[in-house]
Parts: structure tokens; C-alpha cells; sequence
């Protein structure tokens, strides 16, 4: 396999008395598409956040295209090739769908060219099947599943290398959700990493060619997707006697 | 890869007509429908002044007719520049969220700045000038350090900046208290006489009606080869004419009187110029999200500390400048300049012209118009020789019924999803 683009070894983020993340280590290779899985709060958005420059790590080396890099702020983040779909989303209500996408990225900074961006906006919006009604509403009016949607094609917009998606699908309804998944192939077709955080097992097996399974701020296996769902459901809780498999069992019993 | 999800008939019209949820607003009613909804929806934008304008003029002018004397606003307009100037400061650091206290205080000591190094140093009058806004720059400077370097909510660190300003004020000025200003001098007679020859403000007032078109045409035209939607050009001739004739009244009327001034002249290029930069650069975009959301726009790679740095610079370089004519105005530098109402004058300009007291939302045009509306009941309530104890009441009272009206625009604006 080709050298990994990013790759992550002894990676820790402290908050405080909590350690969020414990020794993390992680490869992304070009064209391929990583699913990061776990329960809530092991770790997953805060190693995103990692990535993209939003949170500075505690410890440990990150190496993107064979060089170590220093990742303090999202715009270095940004100009690695490294784009970030946020949990939170991170958009601002104010500002129409436009001036969202564009946000620190516009064209023609001292005169700026509405048009071409309000064109380009409605192209990508486009090819994402969104069904947004004006580009020209502040976000505020937006939908959940819409604003998920203006984030993903923001991400889109700067040719990245790698593009990180926490739970993109969350708010999607099933058109827009298929849409992702294809989009997410279609970018792993043109070469891009990616990192996808979805808690949907059967989105993650669609597109995903490994699976990383975090565990309490850990590094708890990594599978391919042929791996059962007993499997994951084991690792992702940490024992294969949980919660998951006595319904499961209980379900059985009544059935 | 399959192809785009098909959805009944490929659209034809405009790409941003394509939605069957949207109404077609077109032509005037159109117009009327889409600005009554924005209203409606808490998007007040510049109604209240407009309507606050009208009861002033109606209310002042019945109790005592002098008030609509062509000279009469002659004079509003001249105090409409010195404190409109240190209000459009005020609106910048509104836009990312935050306040100045100080700019009463920075405009105090620039006049007394400009009065000791001009007068008693016999440094050239414009070398003192840019000493003075060099000064308010400096001071913004400060203040955006400790704000993003510790934290210190600018509330607090203007708050002592306030005293601390007009403490060196006082320090300068000495025991005499107060530098008067040669009256032959030209910035003095820029502060209160020079007005422009009736030719010249009937053509400038020609320019926003005409660049309006162009403008406009030029964008319409783009628009339409984009495939893109555009705003009839019917509504557009209307507006700019509509435009055209208020301000060639407006201009004819003043010109009855001594005619319109230089230094507002100057007030209404330095809204444009704020207008521009606000609305058609990365940089007004950049202040709007900050003021919006600052752990959105810092997400998107905008150096979130410079847009604080400018901001604050910003604004207390143009209450320096706003110091200065107001020392023009006067012409003198004294212990009083920058005290009293001008601090919060300054402020509720910004928040009765439009500009919120919570972020990212407003515009240079507020300071205008906020400070238009200051002024003339400041005006009103002189001629009606009232004094001042009663004057800084209904001023207070103006600025609360305008933050009341900000919060409830608020509100409305949150409940219809436009926050
Ligand atoms: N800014 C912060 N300050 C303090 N603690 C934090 C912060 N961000 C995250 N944490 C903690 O780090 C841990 C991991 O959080 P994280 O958001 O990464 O979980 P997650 O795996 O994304 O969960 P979910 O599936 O619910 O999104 C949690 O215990 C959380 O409380
Ligand atoms: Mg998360």
C-alpha cells in the first residue's frame, strides 16, 4: 500500500483531569475511506477537533504526507488539505448559505464577487441533492439536515486532501444520506483520504474500507467491513456480554 | 456512482428559482410583500428610524417652528459630524460584539492632544491631527491586547480606559483648562462655516441615485448571464429615482439656509467608505461572523484575534478624528470635551440606527441615521430651552426605548428562525 498521508502515533489530548484521548495512533492513506467508530464520549469528536487544528494535542507526533506538522489553528489545518465537517457544525446564523460556504475563503477579497460565489454555491449544493429553497436566507432559517448539508459542501470547496466528516449523516433524510454516502466514494475515487464518525453500522460497513474503534480515549481494534456485527458491538462496548447483545438475546427468547 | 438523484423536470428558469417553495416576489407588490415580511419577522432594519424621524420633525416643529429653519439643520448637521464620526467607531466594535465605553474620553483627549501640539507646541495642524488619531489607534491597540491576549472583557478594560484617558486629558491641559483654537485657522472654519457652493451639493447629490443604477444594471447583468435571477430593472429605476429627488430636496432646502457642510460631507464619505469595506470585502465579512459566531468563523480559518485588532483600532481611531472636529466645532480644546453625553450619544446612535448590541448584525449606514435622530431631539429640546438636566433624561429614555427595541427585533427574529 502507498506511504500513509496522515498518520498519528502516541496522540493524547488532556482536558484538564480528563484524558480524552490516550495514545492514539492512526493511518490514512489516498483513496481511502476510514470509519471512526465508538460509544459517546470516547473520543471521536475530540480527535477531529485534534486534525483540524481546533484543539492543540497534549502529546504524541502527527505526520501528514511524510513530514511532521504542527496543527495550531484550523487555518493551517485548512492549507495541509485537511477540511472538517463538524459535529456542531460550526456555522454562523447571521450569514446567508453563501457567505457560510465562503467563510475565510472568498473570491476577490476587496471586491467581492457575489455572483461567481452564489454560481458556485448552487453547483455544489447541486451535486449534494439539497433542497434548499434560497441561498440567500441566513442559516438561522435553515433546517438541521439542510445546515448539515451546507457544511459538507463547504468542505468540499478547497480541493482538500482529506476530508474529515463527524456524523454527516446524522440529520440527513434518506435521499440526502445516499447522496453523502455516494459523495463520500466519489472523493475516495479522486484520491482523498477520508474520515467518516457515523454511530450508523450499516453506513459505516457501506463505504468504509477499515473501521477504527476507539474505547474510552483509546485505540480498540481496528477491523475491515466484513467484520460481524458481534464483533464491533464487542469492541465499541468493550465486552462481548453488553447491553447490545442481551436485547438481542431477549428479543430472540420472545421471538 | 449513479447519477444525480432526478427530481421530476430539469428546472429552466433561474438555478435560484428552481425550488417550487419559493414565492416569485416580483415587481412592486412583490416588493411590498417581501419588505412587510421582513418587518414582520424582526428584520427592522432601517424602519424605526425612518418613523422616528417623521414624530420628531412633527412634534418639535409644532411646538416651536425654528426647528425645520433650513439653518436650523444647517447646524444639526454640523453636530451631526463630530459625534456621527465617533458613532460609526462604535458601530465596528458592535459588528464582532463588543464595546467601547471609551470613546468619549479618546475624542476629550485628542482634542486636547491636537490643542496643546498645534497651538502651544506650534507642530503643523495636520501633523497634530495624525498625532491625535495615531493616539486613538494606539489606545485600540491596548485594548485589543487585553482582550485577546487576557481576556479582559472590553466592557471593563474601555471602563478604565475612560478614566485613565481623561485623566491624561485633564494632565495636559494644565491649570488653565482649556486651549482656545485660532478662528482664521482652516480646520476651524472646516468645524464651522465652510459649507459647499449650491452647484456642488446638488451635483454630489446627484451620485448615489447614479452609481445606484450602474451599479445595479452592472450586477443584474451579471446575474442573468450566471443564470441567475435577477431584481427587475423597473424597481430599480424607481428606487434610484426615488433617491435622487429626496436628496435633491433635501440639498435645495439646506442650500435656502448657509447651504450643507464640508465636515458632513466628510461624515457621509466615511459611512460609505465603512459601508464598502463592511459589505464587499473579505474583512467585513470576517467581522460579521465573528460577531455572529467566533468559534464558527475561527473553525473557518479567519484570524479571529485580527478581526478583535482592527475592530478596536478602528473605532478609537475615529473617535480620535470625532474629537478633533469636535475641538473644530468648538474651537477649543477644554477640560469638558468628550464628557457629558457624548459617550453615550455616540453609542445610541450606532444601536437606534440598527446596529445590535449583540453581534453581527448592523451597518455604517446606523451611525448615520442613529445620529440624525440624536441630534435633532438634542436640537428640538434646546430650542425649547430646556435644561440639560431635563435633556440627558429624554436622551436616556431614547436609548432605552431603542435597546428595547433591539432585544424585541431580537426575539422576533429567533422565534422566525432568522436569528
Ligand atoms: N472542550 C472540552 N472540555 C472538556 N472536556 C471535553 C471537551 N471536549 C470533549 N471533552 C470530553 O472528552 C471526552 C470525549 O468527547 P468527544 O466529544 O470526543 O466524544 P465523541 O466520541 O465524539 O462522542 P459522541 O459520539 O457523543 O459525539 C468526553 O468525556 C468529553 O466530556
Ligand atoms: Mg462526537
Amino acid at each position: 500500500m502507498a506511504d500513509p498521508i496522515l498518520s498519528l502515533r502516541g496522540v493524547s489530548k488532556n482536558f484538564g483531569a480528563v484524558a480524552a484521548l490516550t495514545d492514539i495512533e492512526l493511518d490514512i492513506h489516498p483513496g481511502e475511506v476510514v470509519a471512526l467508530v465508538g460509544d459517546n464520549g470516547a473520543g471521536k469528536s475530540t480527535l477531529v477537533k485534534v486534525l483540524a487544528g481546533v484543539h492543540a494535542p497534549s502529546a504524541g507526533v502527527i505526520r501528514f504526507g511524510g513530514r511532521g506538522v504542527t496543527l495550531d489553528t484550523p487555518a493551517a489545518a485548512m492549507k495541509l488539505g485537511i477540511a472538517t465537517v463538524y459535529q456542531d457544525l460550526a456555522l454562523c446564523e447571521n450569514l446567508d448559505v453563501v457567505a457560510n460556504l465562503f467563510l475565510g475563503h472568498e473570491i476577490s477579497p476587496y471586491a467581492l464577487d457575489e455572483v461567481a460565489m452564489e454560481v458556485r454555491a448552487w453547483t455544489l449544493l447541486q451535486e449534494l441533492a439539497a433542497r434548499i429553497p434560497s441561498v440567500r436566507e441566513p442559516i438561522a432559517s435553515l433546517s438541521g439536515g439542510q445546515r448539515q448539508t451546507v457544511a459538507i459542501a463547504r468542505s468540499l470547496l478547497l480541493d482538500p486532501k482529506i476530508i474529515m466528516l463527524d456524523e454527516p449523516t446524522a440529520a440527513l433524510g434518506v435521499a440526502q444520506t445516499a447522496e453523502v454516502l455516494n459523495l463520500i466514494e466519489r472523493v475516495r475515487d479522486r484520491g482523498l483520504g477520508v474520515i467518516m464518525i457515523s454511530h450508523n453500522m450499516e453506513d459505516v460497513r457501506a463505504v468504509a474500507d477499515r473501521i477504527v474503534v476507539l474505547r474510552l480515549g483509546r485505540n480498540n481494534g481496528v477491523f475491515d467491513r466484513s467484520a460481524s456485527h458481534h464483533e464491533l458491538v464487542a469492541a465499541i462496548t468493550g465486552a462481548s456480554e453488553n447491553a447490545v447483545t442481551r436485547r438481542m438475546e431477549r428479543k430472540e427468547v420472545q421471538a | 456512482m449513479t447519477g444525480p438523484v432526478e427530481t421530476g423536470p430539469a428546472p429552466k428558469g433561474p438555478m435560484d428559482r428552481a425550488d417550487a417553495r419559493l414565492r416569485a416576489d416580483t415587481g412592486f407588490a412583490g416588493a411590498l410583500k417581501g419588505f412587510s415580511d421582513r418587518v414582520k419577522s424582526g428584520d427592522l432594519g432601517m424602519l424605526p428610524v425612518a418613523v422616528g424621524l417623521v414624530v420628531i420633525s412633527v412634534v418639535f416643529t409644532s411646538l416651536n417652528p425654528i426647528f425645520l429653519v433650513p439653518n436650523n439643520l444647517v447646524n444639526l448637521l454640523f453636530d451631526c459630524a463630530t459625534v456621527g464620526i465617533i458613532s460609526l467607531g462604535i458601530v465596528c466594535v458592535l459588528l464582532v460584539g463588543e464595546i467601547d465605553l471609551s470613546v468619549g474620553s479618546i475624542s476629550g483627549f485628542a482634542s486636547a492632544l491636537v490643542g496643546v501640539l498645534w497651538v502651544q507646541q506650534g507642530w503643523p495642524v495636520l501633523l497634530a491631527i495624525a498625532a491625535a488619531v495615531a493616539m486613538g489607534a494606539a489606545v485600540g491597540w491596548v485594548y485589543a491586547q487585553l482582550y485577546n491576549r487576557l481576556g479582559m472583557p472590553s466592557f471593563v478594560s474601555t471602563l478604565a480606559g475612560l478614566l485613565a484617558l481623561l485623566g491624561m486629558q485633564l494632565y495636559i491641559l494644565g491649570a488653565s483648562g482649556s486651549i482656545n483654537l485660532p478662528y482664521e485657522s482652516a480646520l476651524v472654519k472646516f468645524g464651522q462655516i465652510l459649507v459647499m457652493p449650491a452647484w456642488l451639493s446638488h451635483a454630489l447629490a446627484l451620485v448615489p441615485g447614479v452609481v445606484m443604477l450602474i451599479v445595479g444594471q452592472r450586477r443584474r447583468r451579471q446575474r442573468l448571464a450566471a443564470n441567475l435571477s435577477a431584481p427587475g430593472l423597473g424597481g430599480l429605476m424607481l428606487k434610484a429615482g426615488l433617491l435622487t429627488l429626496a436628496l435633491e430636496v433635501a440639498v435645495g432646502y439646506l442650500n435656502l439656509g448657509r447651504g450643507v457642510p464640508y465636515m458632513f460631507g466628510l461624515f457621509v464619505l466615511l459611512v460609505v467608505l465603512l459601508n464598502y469595506a463592511l459589505t464587499r470585502t473579505k474583512w467585513g465579512r470576517s467581522v460579521m461572523a465573528v460577531g455572529g459566531n467566533r468559534e464558527a468563523a475561527r473553525r473557518a480559518g479567519i484570524n479571529v484575534r485580527r478581526i478583535y485588532t482592527s475592530a478596536f483600532m478602528l473605532c478609537a481611531s475615529l473617535a480620535a478624528l470625532g474629537g478633533t472636529l469636535a475641538a473644530a466645532r468648538l474651537a477649543s480644546s477644554s477640560q469638558q470635551a468628550g464628557t457629558g453625553d457624548v459617550n453615550l450619544n455616540a453609542i445610541a446612535a450606532a444601536v437606534i440606527g440598527g446596529t445590535s448590541l449583540f453581534g453581527g448584525r448592523g451597518s455604517a449606514w446606523s451611525a448615520l441615521l442613529g445620529i440624525i435622530v440624536i441630534q435633532a431631539i438634542s436640537s428640538g429640546l434646546t430650542l425649547l430651552n430646556l435644561s440639560s438636566s431635563l435633556r440627558y433624561m429624554i436622551t436616556g429614555g431614547v436609548l432605552a426605548i431603542a435597546v428595547i427595541v433591539d432585544s424585541l427585533a431580537r426575539r422576533s427574529r429567533i422565534s422566525h428562525g432568522r436569528a
